[in-house]
């Protein structure tokens, strides 16, 4: 599907969706934190869509707004996109989890939940993955301190 | 405590056990939390971080030409892939056309990083299973590609050859004759592979039918190179986005569909072949003229969000890079190939046995400082 077939076609299943191309060369989607886990069931269920490759799944921290970044691949029509989700809530950020969709966001997001914090609904292991347990703050944020100079010099 | 057998005199429990973090098998400094009912693995549970140095978060402080040094540290068996993605990224972002000579160029010595990682792979993976013959066969052959790297490059290891805009300096003059060399020599030495190996009988019981991973089950976990492939499952980054020189040769994706761990053997074996087909095609006809292009000394790549996969010897490599267009990116995340596959050995070692387990990692060819970049 070319991208304006796919941004005719998803638009018609949620509101309030974002789209962008600029600076990117995947059609670039915004969601709603609540619609989520709803949009992107219907992203790999539809048969015309059918993004059934989550490639990479990052966090991001633009400053003001912690987020993440998915980016989907079919295997089948082998059209790619990237779907983004975003929250101003740095105290407490949680979004839903995909892991139910895409087995492989289980430790993807775990990477996320220890360096971002970010918290993911109805994900079925949420602990840390690479950071000990004790560990309080998350390194990948924009306003991390380092105080040893572990890894800024 | 459960109980699984009703015979009141042969009492079982679960109990847990760690393996790693220092354990042969692990290939690094991985710790595997096993819940193991006698020999059979009821869970196991990756515990990560042991060699974490957070290469994503210095990569943000460090310049685009910094930043291809630090990825040859990460999968170092496919450190010259690794280059090479951060370098394609770059380019594209500058909308830099690198001259034909370098293309040829990154993808033979591409091939041959992929040779060499399989090389070590196989020889580790024969250890694994109790042959150690095969640890010195495979490095015996990889030396000889370690020595071309040194000669052409000064690094045996971590190259830095790539660089954003082409290479690092030119080919040595005896690279093209060397090349041709290896590839005559390892015509002759990888049929005794086969048969030093893959035809033997205790082997192939350790393997058929031993770590089954199918198809919607490769797709679902994001497993990608081999261990996708021995799925049947059709994920070549060289096939279906082609880089550098690869859209210029002729290969087959090596498929299976068993998706046992005999069958991801048998893919990086017949990845070899395909991998000297490659080199083949294109060591003659390697085009005149410059080795690089101009940059500028300080890279700035234009506001915004660029992308590269690339297929290592381990899968597929993903370099995510956002910049707000200054001289340092904003945030850089690499999708590692090691990470998504090692995701999914729990869910094909449930059920299996210990020494199952052992086998179906070493097929999994995992590089522990991939997986903790």
């Amino acid at each position: 599907m070319t991208n304006e077939a796919i941004q005719t076609l998803v638009n018609s299943w949620v509101p309030d969706l974002e789209f962008t191309e600029e600076g990117s060369q995947f059609l670039n989607i915004n969601v709603q934190p609540e619609q989520l886990h709803h949009f992107m069931n219907q992203l790999k269920s539809n048969t015309e869509t059918q993004f059934d490759y989550l490639f990479c799944l990052s966090g991001v921290d633009w400053g003001k707004e912690l987020g993440v970044v998915y980016h989907l691949e079919s295997t089948v029509h082998r059209h790619i996109i990237v779907v983004k989700v975003k929250t101003e809530d740095r105290e407490n950020p949680t979004f839903d989890s995909v892991s139910d969709i895409w087995a492989t966001a289980e430790f993807h997001e775990r990477e996320v939940f220890d360096f971002f914090g970010i918290k993911f609904n109805n994900h079925p292991n949420l602990k840390n993955l690479f950071l000990t347990e004790d560990w309080e703050r998350f390194p990948l944020r924009k306003d991390f301190v380092d105080e040893v100079n572990m890894i800024i010099k | 405590m459960e109980t699984t057998t009703n015979n009141s005199n042969f009492k079982s429990e679960e109990y847990f056990i760690n393996m790693g973090p220092q354990h042969p098998a692990t290939h690094g400094v991985l710790r595997l939390l096993l819940t193991i009912d006698g020999e059979i693995i009821k869970k196991v549970e990756p515990d990560l971080g042991y060699i974490h140095r957070s290469i994503e978060k210095m990569c943000e402080r460090d310049s685009y030409q910094q930043i291809v040094h630090l990825t040859d540290r990460m999968d170092y068996l496919s450190s010259h892939i690794n280059n090479e993605a951060v370098c394609l990224t770059v380019e594209n972002a500058l909308q830099i056309e690198v001259p034909d000579r370098v293309k040829v160029i990154r993808t033979i010595i591409g091939e041959l990083t992929r040779i060499a990682s399989h090389c070590l792979w196989w020889g580790v993976m024969g250890m694994d299973v109790g042959a150690l013959t095969t640890y010195f066969y495979g490095f015996r052959d990889r030396e000889m590609i370690n020595d071309i790297f040194e000669e052409t490059c000064g690094a045996r290891l971590t190259m830095n050859y790539n660089i954003p805009g082409g290479l690092m300096f030119d080919i040595h003059p005896n690279f093209v004759k060397r090349v041709k060399d290896f590839i005559a020599h390892f015509k002759t030495k990888l049929p005794e592979y086969d048969t030093l190996l893959t035809g033997n009988v205790i082997f192939q019981k350790r393997t058929k039918g031993v770590g089954i991973l199918t198809k919607e089950d490769a797709i679902s976990f994001g497993a990608s190179g081999p261990v996708g492939r021995a799925s049947g499952y059709s994920c070549d980054v060289r096939k279906h986005h082609p880089y550098s020189a690869l859209d210029r040769v002729t290969f087959n994706e090596a498929l299976k569909t068993e998706g046992d761990t005999f069958a991801r053997y048998q893919v990086r074996i017949q990845e070899m072949w395909e991998s000297l087909s490659i080199i083949e095609q294109l060591i003659d006809n390697i085009p005149e003229g410059d080795y690089k292009v101009a940059t500028n000394a300080v890279i700035k790549l234009p506001k915004g969000e660029y992308y590269q996969k690339v297929e290592t010897a381990r899968g597929e490599l993903g370099v995510y890079i956002i910049s707000t267009g200054t001289k340092n990116p904003y945030r850089v995340k690499f999708r590692s190939p090691g990470f998504s596959n090692l995701s999914l050995l729990s869910h094909i070692a449930v059920g299996g046995k210990i020494g199952d387990l052992v086998a179906t990692m070493a097929t999994l060819d995992i590089v522990v400082p991939d997986i903790d970049r």
